[in-house]
């Protein structure tokens, strides 16, 4: 199951909306085993693409030394689909390399960018395995037991 | 002529699950075969033909070494390796 906060949840959904139709990405860190969802951190995506997301590989060193610096983790890896459903393409499965982060999938393909729901799923991509899991928003997280 | 080298979650499982192993090299490609010999199997993760894969970024002393001659980039005693699988999807 995923936990996340309302506040993180809507910053994502608008960050796949307002770079529609182009694919939006980014991470959520936390504290290192916590599971929990603090830091969100928008990506530009390198490849500024419809249908391929990259994060730029400054901003990517930039972002883990950071989240070594603060012993966290990514949390959340999440990037829109702007014309399909918000399931892990063939690319996405074969790229995963967190096995320990929840992969946030966003389709902006209805209301593109504009206001109405979006699909916001998530999932744990391992070793080629997709898992579907539940998403709970809640107002606030748990405060992390290491802080 | 050692280096320190920065090993991502994903190819942890060839280090025993250590974050950081130290190297030797005169070139990043030189290292990358010292490496297998201490980690084997890391290279074909690393390495595809006689280029670093696309999709794995490598920085030495935070430089994205595809700026800098890729597996020729020259290493020095106290180099900080970093080894980050790339973001990425469609």
């Amino acid at each position: 199951m995923l936990r996340i906060d309302r506040a993180t949840y809507d910053a994502i959904v608008a960050h796949a909306k307002r770079d529609h139709p182009d694919e939006a990405c980014g991470i959520v860190a936390g504290p290192e085993g916590s599971d929990l969802p603090t830091r969100f951190i928008p990506m530009t995506n390198a490849a500024g693409s419809p249908t391929f997301y990259e994060f730029d590989s400054t901003e990517l060193l930039a972002l883990y030394k950071q989240m070594w610096a603060a012993d966290e983790e990514p949390v959340i890896v999440y990037h829109s689909h702007t014309a399909t459903e918000a399931y892990p393409s063939r690319t996405d499965i074969g790229l995963a390399s967190e096995p320990g982060a929840h992969y946030v999938l966003v389709s902006t393909r209805e209301h593109g960018n504009s206001d109405g729901p979006v699909e916001f799923r998530s999932y744990r991509i391992v070793n080629g395995e997709v898992t579907e899991e539940v998403v709970s928003v809640s107002d606030a997280l748990p405060s992390a037991t290491s802080r | 002529m050692a280096v320190e080298v920065r090993i991502p979650t994903i190819l942890r499982t060839y280090t025993g699950g250590e974050k950081a192993v130290n190297g030797d090299g005169a070139t990043l490609a030189a290292l990358i075969d010292d490496l297998e010999e201490r980690h084997s199997g890391i290279k074909g993760r690393l390495v595809e033909g006689s280029d670093l894969r696309r999709f794995v970024n490598v920085y030495v002393n935070d430089e994205d070494v595809r700026f800098t001659g890729g597996l020729d980039t020259a290493l020095g005693d106290g180099d900080q390796v970093v080894i980050l699988p790339a973001v990425a999807g469609g």
